[in-house]
């Protein structure tokens, strides 16, 4: 048997080798060499359009298919739920109230039992439907985009259905995923080899293009991924803000210190904000270094909404350049779940994803006005950057995706609630 | 990728919730993903932690009373027959079906008479008093808001209301108005 083993063997070997060397120059010819000159093929549109055909095509003929057993389909997100209005306290209260009594609304009691039902219903409401832990998981989409992971209505595909997916399967795990994993690890490669070349040569200046973010200014957007990282480097030079981590992240942070000047901190300095914000007002004033990149929101949010803005790096007085990056969610999720997926296992879902499409953004330069503070600023910016890129202005923190929530709404609630009923009862004294 | 809902919702379960609830098929699933995205330990049943993780519930004055009004008697979990049956309380009552269920009525006494003996006492008013109001009346404004309500509401002179008594107070109040949520589809 071992003997007959052996010519299998050399034919094996000389399949793979050739395999290889083919691949590699492909892979040379068709995405590396273009990538360095900037030329593109138009593959990647053709790509696009034939993907989102057949995405149509597949919903449809789920659609089809649960007609056919007559059941409705299984639509857990598209719509909302409950109608929810954006009323005040005050006025909620004083509308139940002013139902039941039957005297004038001008001497409106102190204290109603039936004030009860407006808690009640804002609690209920939350529970059915709120707006804030929907931001933490992945969005769902109308279309099934020939991905298990989104779908759940897989009881009504049909053989030709099933057919596509497996070949897309296949495409994505035999075609696509390795082809990004070689690219991957090239890149590294080449990452950490040119960097330490590049270190070595003198301190170069940075193109200025219509609003890209200058010198000694601060570049904010917001966060859905590590990729947002990568989509902006590759348009610009930035200064980095960051935790040192260790693994693969931490070979890929110290490279690029040595290419141009980061602001990598150790953990217990984080939370030291003086520390920080001394740094990188050390850094902004220095005119030769690079615009600073920070994602305020501190965390990855789901890409449907734009949450609270730290407010640390608008109290340094620097321009602040805004970046709205939107992606594309047919294609693929780029979002982030740190809580369910460790980064290794969101790497192999977003290499073997159809595609990732990100649209862009950079907006005019913002800059702090008289009489505004460092929150009323990062409002206004956070508001630019949703309008922008179609996003949920939410006031939120996104800190909320681990913490709890703080006192001080509840707070808040409590004292307005407590006006309504001291509030009747010094007017009343006055009259 | 959201919930992965693994154990999807069975038909029979739909009709069977549909029937008892009055929900329709696709309010059914849709707070069937909702219950399983709250459901963080993914076993099944909501604990108290699970809603107060919800940021609009836990700033709400009265949050822990409304959780409270899930779990049933000295239970810490609450399934998704449960879960629906509370939030049925909510359903706007079509016509055909006002057979003064009292429905509104019922959750919004659950929510003052805490240790569920059919009344009120002055006490229970308060606590739930203090809870709205926080720390921005004193304890003898309160204790006279409590004690003018109780007077006003009391018919049967024990100092405390009735279910009944509650009923009364609130006959003129349009409850179904007020109190159910606007549900879509």
């Amino acid at each position: 048997m071992f003997l007959s083993l052996c010519p299998f063997d050399n034919l094996v070997c000389i399949l793979l080798g050739i395999s290889f060397t083919v691949w590699f120059t492909l892979l040379l010819v068709f995405i590396i060499v273009p990538a360095i000159f900037g030329v593109s093929f138009g593959i990647r549109r053709l790509y696009m359009k034939t993907l989102l055909k057949i995405f149509e095509w597949a919903t449809l003929r789920i659609e089809r298919g649960a007609k056919e057993k007559n059941h409705p389909l299984y639509k857990p997100y598209s719509n909302a739920i409950i109608a929810r209005e954006p009323t005040s306290l005050e006025q909620e209260i004083k509308e139940i109230r002013r139902s039941g009594s039957n005297r004038d609304f001008d001497s409106a009691s102190e204290f109603e039992m039936s004030d009860i039902f407006y808690f009640a219903r804002r609690g209920v409401e939350s529970i059915m439907d709120d707006e804030v832990t929907k931001r933490f998981s992945a969005e769902e989409l109308e279309s099934w985009n020939l991905l298990t992971r989104s779908n759940y209505n897989f009881h009504y595909i049909s053989l030709r259905l099933t057919v596509l997916w497996g070949l897309g399967l296949l495409i994505r795990y035999g075609f696509l995923l390795p082809l990004r994993v070689t690219l991957a690890f090239t890149g590294v490669g080449l990452l950490v080899f040119l960097t330490s070349v590049i270190g070595l040569l003198p301190n170069g200046s940075l193109p200025a293009g219509e609003n890209k973010p200058k010198n000694g200014g601060i570049c904010v957007a917001n966060h859905t991924s590590p990729i947002d990282v990568i989509i902006l480097a590759s348009d610009g030079c930035y200064a980095m803000v960051g935790q040192i981590h260790g693994g693969l992240m931490g070979v890929i942070q110290r490279s690029m210190v040595k290419a141009c000047p980061h602001i990598w901190f150790e953990r217990s300095e984080v939370k030291d904000r003086h520390l920080v914000a001394k740094r990188l007002s050390d850094h902004v004033e220095d005119k030769s270094k690079l615009p600073i990149l920070i994602f305020p929101e501190g965390t990855c949010i789901n890409n449907t909404s734009v949450m609270m803005f730290k407010k640390g790096s608008f109290e340094i007085g620097a321009t602040v350049y805004p970046v709205a990056i939107k992606y594309d969610p047919r294609f693929g999720d780029a979002f982030w779940n740190s809580s369910k997926f460790g980064m290794v296992n969101y790497l192999l879902r977003m290499m073997s994803s159809w595609a990732i499409v990100c649209s862009v953004w950079y907006l005019p330069p913002m800059s702090r006005e008289e009489g505004e503070d460092a929150v009323q600023f990062a409002n206004r910016v956070k508001a630019a950057i949703a309008r922008q890129g179609g996003l949920v202005d939410l006031l939120w923190d996104g800190g909320l995706k681990r913490g709890k929530v703080k006192d001080t709404f509840k707070e808040e609630q409590q004292k307005l609630y407590s006006k309504m009923l001291v509030g009747t009862q010094e007017d009343r004294s006055r009259s | 990728m959201g919930s992965r809902a693994s154990t999807l919702l069975r038909e029979e379960e739909i009709e069977e919730i549909k029937k008892e609830t009055g929900f329709s098929h696709s309010q059914i699933t849709r707070l069937y993903s909702r219950f399983t995205s709250l459901d963080k330990g993914e076993n099944g049943t909501l604990s108290r932690e699970d809603f107060q993780r919800i940021p609009e519930l836990a700033i709400n004055p009265l949050g822990d009373r409304i959780i409270n009004a899930f779990f049933p008697e000295g239970e810490d979990q609450v399934n998704f027959r449960g879960f629906m049956r509370t939030l049925a309380h909510f359903r706007p009552i079509e016509d055909n079906e006002k057979n003064k269920n009292y429905s509104g009525d019922f959750i919004a006494f659950r929510l003052y008479d805490l240790d569920r003996d059919d009344k009120i006492s002055r006490d229970e008013l308060l606590q739930v008093l203090r809870m709205m109001v926080g720390v921005n009346i004193s304890d003898e404004q309160l204790g006279s808001i409590a004690d003018r309500t109780i007077q006003e509401a009391d018919t049967n002179g024990d100092n405390s209301i009735s279910f009944n008594e509650f009923i009364k107070v609130l006959e003129k109040v349009d409850v179904e108005q007020k109190m159910s949520i606007r549900f879509l589809h």
